[in-house]
């Protein structure tokens, strides 16, 4: 209640030009309403946010299904060649690959719904397990930077001194090499030799391996702003409040400080997420990622340009799961990142 | 005090923006005149409309979502139907604005005398230098020590004060005739504040500059108010000189309001005094005298909404917009001995 | 340059060596010290022999303490003695060969994705909330969802190959046909651009938003500016600054990485593809060398740009960071 006094008296005495809402002093001045709900509220009448959400969620559940696919439709796994079989098309007996290597296109039809690749495997079945594999390294990978970009920018942003010092350092490291690049070089290495820390061996051809890899990669793009709240919030009043009360630091950290930094994650995690999947589909086009046989979008798309002359649909097929895979989460993160902040959202009615 | 010609002349102002949430009358009712070398406060609490009155004068609340009816005129323009390119022309140049927070109300990328600079060469026809030598000056003016060397500093290298000063230099650029200072101390410390209410005041009486000052500080308007408005929820509810609206208020918000000085001549109130409620919302105001929900003398007639008159027979220039009969405020005014000052003996 | 000016270069100067250092540190780590294998084995790359493997650990010192390894390793790679075990091509002299080419693609996308990200980032600013912004906003999401190299692949195929509008890739050196080598370039710039396109005006677009509310622009516009005065010399030239910066590091990052995507799809033979095929080949020498220069290029270039920075915004002098 005093929170909306004190933000209707602000709005009132600080005027900005294009922001109607201010200039008229705080709308919101409904009790009861916390800004997550607000949020939520905004967001539900973001029908083309939401319409990408689903989506988003449609594909993440067809890729989930993959083994259904496989084993009820299809009748085949995503390794298995059929190199020298015939399927019937229009009628007609026709080669999944033919003599000179080129592959049938999309057939429409249960098997082969979407053609063979040049080993003649059925690209729908190496689609939805690819994409699981794309997505669950994906999200992982994103849920990885999440928390260790958490942890690490709470701890410099509240600890500061030494700790800040350290953590900052490791940070600018990272951040120092292109995103591509440290991907190369740990995923190459990791890949040849596996990981071994202590008891836990991790074999090359992994999924793990580009998880962390990528996982590792994106720390600072998390921590340095989640610091640099934090390094804000600390010196605001009710962190003040709360320590004069005889709180302990932990616990300021938990009650006060991360709630106001969810928001920041928030509008993180679907771009995240987005930008998790299409770096794994780079480092597995370059050989860098995962690892064959295991099919990721990437590395349909790396066997597709090899034969894009003869056989366009190999590379159009991969490429179009993943753009309308991470455009969907990128316009929902951007639905997201309105719904918080309606201010960045200039409202125009005629 | 002398009559003068009105300067500036408002009547019936209202501005509505749209908003998520529906229309907001931010400005519903606003009469003003402001007469040459006068200083007339506006005051109000935060979301009384007060600067939107008066960014509305000087045309930068134009645009999509902001519906603007009244009428405005100043030194014979009407302000409200100018065009554009004519209302840019007074803008800075025959009426100026300095805003609250000094800090952020500067560029910060361009050193201060060049802001100045830019200012002067918009409307006249200046060469650099001449432009640059008639800023140091003004900074000199106001007070800023060591100004030519001072003007080639960025506003952040300025404290609070001296950036608060700038800005005033730089609204005096061009000579106007009224300076509109929108909350010009709040931001500031108390000590600073003085000398910029002292500065203002120096300069509507060397300059005979008209200010048209917006404030929430009923102190800072004894200090310097000629004349005084009294806004709540968009209107203006009490019009009357210095004397007139501190002795003898005539509106029971201007009531509330006095009676929530704290006081070093009266015995310490057990609690200090507030008038109980909020200012309504400007989404669904409520109907007829925006007061009356809060106001302790509200009665069937407060429905209709209360037009700005005078209703003093011995006080033409006293308006107020309230239904209460004129010996019924003296009554409830009397009672309770904080609605007024007293008049010194 | 002023004399604050100069000290805040110094300072960034002298921090820029340091991260350099952490950053020669890390590749090594990366490359000799991660736990998982034999790192000479690894060096041997797929199918090692026992031969190569022992020369390889000669070379490389892996028998011996940490730090002589690392001295090796610097020496190694700074001297032009590194070579590849797969192709037997000294690494160095591979990496200068393809530097132009790298160059070439960079510099020409940076400029093509900074002209027209601040032309769409404005226009949509201006225009926000209308339905011309509202499909500048579905293009530029469009753009940064789209992988660079299934976009270039297509563009290669498509308008290369079947249409015969440009060439389908490979480079031409400008010395010998400026009208070819910028004609080979087009494809590859643009597939690059669309991304940071995308980015970008999205960047510039919330940004000049955020100015025009600022109060400053207020103070503008109350002191009888024109529209067009306010919006350059005091919207524009504010929410410049941050892009500025990133320009700088996505240069840095481009050179250092989306270029090897870009370079690969079309065959330009730069620093990127040379990297390129050395991962396919788990060829570790020409990868670690190309990590190590990309990372120090970057530092470099990060470091002029804050130093670029500190010109143009005259706060950042004397704190050293902005909090924007």
């Amino acid at each position: 209640m005093d929170a909306d006094r004190e933000e209707a008296g602000a709005a009132g005495t600080e005027f900005t030009l294009d922001s109607s809402e201010e200039l008229a002093g705080d709308p919101a001045e409904r009790p009861g309403l916390g800004p997550w709900r607000l949020t939520w509220r905004r967001l539900r009448r973001d029908k083309v946010a939401l319409a990408a959400g689903v989506v988003f969620l449609l594909l993440v559940g067809a890729c989930l299904a993959a083994p259904l696919w496989a084993d009820e439709i299809a009748g085949t796994t995503p390794e298995e060649n059929h190199l020298s079989d015939k399927v019937l098309i229009d009628g007609r007996e026709t080669e999944v690959v033919d003599l000179r290597g080129k592959p049938i296109g999309p057939t429409w039809s249960d098997h082969f719904f979407l053609g063979a690749d040049s080993n003649g495997r059925d690209i729908m079945v190496r689609l939805l397990y690819g994409g699981r594999n794309s997505l669950m390294i994906g999200l992982a990978a994103a849920f990885g930077t999440i928390a260790a970009g958490l942890i690490l920018g709470l701890l410099a942003g509240y600890y500061r001194g030494r700790a800040d010092s350290v953590i900052r350092w490791l940070l600018d490291v990272i951040w120092a090499f292109p995103v591509v690049l440290l991907g190369v070089a740990l995923g190459t290495v990791l890949a040849l030799g596996g990981l071994e820390l202590g008891p836990i061996t991790i074999a090359g051809d992994s999924l793990a391996i580009p998880t962390l890899v990528i996982a590792i990669i994106y720390v600072p793009y998390l921590a340095r702003p989640v610091r640099g709240q934090v390094l804000a919030l600390r010196e605001r009043e009710f962190v003040e409040a709360a320590r004069a009360q005889g709180m302990g630091s932990l616990r300021i950290v938990f009650r006060e400080i991360l709630p106001n930094v969810a928001s920041t994650l928030v509008v993180f995690l679907p771009l995240l997420v987005a930008n998790a999947i299409l770096l794994e589909a780079g480092l597995s086009f370059l050989g860098a990622g995962v690892q064959p046989p295991n099919p990721s979008w990437g590395t349909m798309i790396a066997e597709g340009v090899e034969r894009i002359v003869t056989a366009p649909h190999l590379t159009i097929v991969p490429g179009a799961m993943l753009v309308a895979t991470v455009l969907s989460l990128n316009i929902f993160g951007e639905g997201v990142r309105d719904a918080l902040d309606p201010r960045s959202k200039v409202r125009i009615e005629h | 005090m002398s009559e003068r010609a009105p300067l500036l002349g408002v009547r019936d102002l209202a501005v509505s923006f749209t908003t998520e949430e529906g229309p907001v009358r931010a400005v519903d009712g606003v009469d003003l005149e402001l007469r040459a070398g006068e200083v007339l406060a506006v005051v109000g609490e935060s979301g009384s409309g007060k600067s939107v009155t008066a960014m509305t004068l000087m045309g930068l609340t134009r645009g999509p979502n902001a519906a603007i009816s009244g009428a405005a005129t100043f030194e014979g323009t009407e302000l409200l139907a100018a065009g554009d390119a004519e209302l840019r022309a007074i803008r800075g140049n025959r009426m100026a604005m300095i805003f609250q927070d000094p800090m952020s109300s500067l560029d910060p990328v361009y050193r201060v005398a060049d802001q100045i600079v830019e200012q002067i060469r918009a409307h006249r026809d200046l060469g650099k230098e001449e432009a640059r030598e008639r800023a140091i000056e003004l900074l000199d003016a106001v007070g800023i020590p060591d100004a030519a060397k001072r003007a080639d500093s960025y506003p952040h290298e300025f404290s609070g004060g001296m950036r608060q000063r700038a800005m005033i230099a730089m609204a005096l650029s061009l000579e106007p005739s009224l300076l509109i200072a929108d909350e010009p101390t709040t931001a500031l410390d108390v000590t600073v504040q003085a000398q910029i209410i002292e500065l203002l005041r120096d300069l509507n009486r060397e300059r005979d500059l008209s200010i048209l000052l917006i404030t929430h500080d009923i102190g800072v308007v004894a200090e310097i108010a000629d004349r005084v408005a009294v806004m709540y929820a968009g209107r203006i509810v009490e019009y009357g000189t210095l004397d007139e609206i501190f002795y003898e208020p005539q509106h029971p918000y201007t009531w509330g309001l006095l009676g929530s000085l704290t006081r070093i001549d009266r015995p310490r109130p057990r609690r200090l005094p507030q008038i109980p409620g909020m200012p309504p919302s400007l989404l669904a105001p409520p109907q007829g005298c925006h007061f009356r929900p809060r106001c302790a003398h509200a009665f069937d007639r407060c429905l209709e909404v209360p037009g700005l008159a005078p209703r003093l027979a011995d006080a033409p220039g006293h308006l107020d917009r309230c239904w209460l009969e004129p010996e019924r405020k003296r009554e409830l005014r009397e009672a309770d001995s904080s609605s007024a000052l007293e008049q010194p003996r | 340059m002023s004399s604050g000016m100069a000290r805040f270069a110094v300072r960034r100067l002298g921090q820029m060596v340091l991260v350099l250092f952490a950053v020669s540190v890390l590749v090594f780590l990366i490359f000799n010290v991660v736990p998982g294998g034999d790192p000479a084995v690894r060096m041997a790359g797929k199918i090692p022999t026992e031969t190569q493997v022992e020369a390889i650990r000669e070379e490389w010192g892996f028998d011996e303490p940490l730090y002589v390894q690392y001295a090796t390793m610097m020496k190694n790679l700074f001297t032009g003695g590194t070579v590849s075990y797969f192709t037997g091509q000294d690494v160095t002299e591979e990496i200068w060969r393809g530097l132009p080419r790298t160059l070439s693609l960079a510099v020409g996308a940076a400029l093509i994705w900074m002209a027209f990200a601040i032309g769409l980032g404005l226009f949509s600013a201006l225009h926000a909330g209308r339905f011309s912004d509202r499909i500048v906003t579905v293009l530029a999401l469009v753009g940064i969802s789209m992988p660079v190299f299934w976009l270039g692949a297509l563009m290669s195929y498509y308008l290369g190959n079947k249409a015969g509008i440009f060439p389908e890739g490979g480079y031409v050196e400008f010395s010998e046909n400026p009208a070819d080598w910028f004609w080979h370039l087009v494809m590859p710039w643009t597939a690059l651009s669309v991304l940071f396109i995308g980015l970008y005006s999205r960047v510039l677009r919330s940004d000049i938003i955020e100015t025009m509310g600022e109060d400053y622009v207020r103070t503008a516009r109350a002191k009888g500016l024109s529209e067009r005065r306010v919006l350059v010399k005091h919207v524009l030239r504010n929410s410049l600054i941050p892009i500025v910066t990133l320009w700088g590091l996505d240069f840095g990052a481009v050179i250092g990485g989306a270029a090897i995507l870009t370079e690969t799809v079309f065959g330009l033979q730069g620093v990127g593809e040379y990297a390129a095929e050395a991962i396919g080949q788990f060829d570790l020498p020409p990868i670690m060398a190309v990590t190590m220069f990309g990372a120090f290029f970057i530092v470099v270039f990060n470091t002029l740009v804050d130093i670029a920075y500190a010109a143009l915004d005259p706060r950042i002098r004397l704190e050293g960071e902005v909090a924007r």
